[in-house]
């Protein structure tokens, strides 16, 4: 366990440090750099403020009325025999299709059953561990203008079910 | 895909509210929304850009070409056709460093560029080739050696532990990639 914990703290200490080291060796002005890369990322954060702005009113509203919770006491049934929580299924469901959406589910979970949860957890893995997959099979496929796309989607489909069921038996054998 | 879902999602729940009763709370959560997207704006605007400035760094260095290089056995092995193929086999695995270093603006462009130049041997142009679909599959499967948007939520949520996935997360992603990576392997040859 503390193993766990060591290597998680270290990894984002390390990354920069051997990023600067190797900076400094090659004798760049890293400090200039720096500054240059985080401006560029002002852009990107204003890029993203009107999706994460509108997919949060749905996500929120779906919430708000209780077809969140309608929805999971549906689907209840199914995910306890897989001993799946079921607060985790909308997230399993929009992440392919949208990073946004999924991204504002996700935010919706850890608000309401804790970051440091087991559900917690579990939603934080999954939004690290999987992509939107319909988006990007789309942008790729769009670009050299293929029609006939085989078996790309079931293969990658089959890989974000492998992270999401990982990632619920990870969570609940590390904690 | 948002342009059917989003209007979906906010009509069934007004209906739903109106039915169920919750029509209070749901018209509070509208501007509670607003507020939580600018709190999450503001999470993701120091993280970003620091992340961003970090890595601009990385660019400027010699790393990101040692990276390249150490992924060359990985990248014959996940496709054997390119092998005389030196330049789409550099375009894969630059795509594959930016994903790994979260990138995302930088893998894309990279992705793409790589995906035409494999087009161009494609004799049969309107059908993937091998090479081509295990490079899609990769592509869906988040190669992300740190997860900073994750980690930048948790943080701002009030996370005690906000970088404490990381380890769950590269389980995870490596289980995910190398079912997407197997099953492809399998796949292509009957499909």
């Amino acid at each position: 366990m503390q193993i766990i914990n060591f290597i998680s703290a270290t990894a984002i200490p390390m990354i920069i440090i051997i990023i600067i080291i190797y900076g400094i060796k090659e004798k760049k002005k890293v400090f200039d750099i720096f500054l240059k890369g985080a401006k560029d990322g002002i852009e990107i954060v204003i890029n993203l403020f009107p999706t994460l702005l509108g997919i949060f009113l749905a996500v929120g509203l779906l919430r708000a009325s209780g077809v969140l919770d309608f929805i999971i006491k549906i689907i209840s049934p199914i995910t306890n025999i897989l001993k799946i929580p079921s607060q985790i299924l909308p997230l399993a469901m929009l992440r392919p299709i949208s990073g946004s959406a999924s991204m504002g589910v996700a935010v919706d979970i850890m608000k309401q059953y804790g970051t440091d949860s087991i559900i917690g957890k579990i939603t934080s893995t999954i939004m690290g561990s999987t992509e939107t997959t319909f988006y990007t099979i789309a942008i790729y496929t769009a670009c050299i203008k293929v029609k006939k796309i085989r078996f790309v989607l079931v293969a990658a489909l089959l890989a974000d079910l492998a992270g999401m069921i990982s990632s619920v038996v990870i969570c609940q054998l590390m904690s | 895909m948002l342009n059917i879902i989003w209007p979906i999602f906010i009509i069934i729940s007004v209906i739903y509210a109106l039915i169920a009763g919750n029509i209070q709370h749901v018209s509070n959560e509208i501007f509670d929304s607003a507020t939580s997207a600018v709190e999450l704006t503001l999470t993701f605007f120091g993280t970003i850009c620091l992340w961003n400035g970090l890595m601009e760094i990385a660019k400027n260095t010699s790393l990101i070409n040692k990276l390249t290089k150490s992924l060359k056995p990985f990248v014959h092995f996940l496709f054997p056709e390119l092998k005389n193929n030196k330049q789409a086999q550099e375009e894969i695995s630059m795509n594959m460093v930016a994903n790994l270093l979260g990138l995302g603006n930088a893998a894309t462009p990279l992705g793409l560029k790589a995906m035409q130049t494999m087009q161009k041997e494609n004799s049969e142009k309107e059908t993937l080739t091998n090479s081509i679909a295990m490079f899609i599959v990769i592509n869906t499967a988040s190669m992300q050696l740190i997860p900073t948007n994750v980690i930048a939520i948790r943080s701002s949520l009030g996370s005690q532990e906000p970088s404490n996935i990381i380890l769950q997360v590269w389980i995870a992603t490596v289980i995910a990639a190398t079912v997407g990576i197997i099953s492809t392997k399998i796949l292509m040859k009957r499909f």
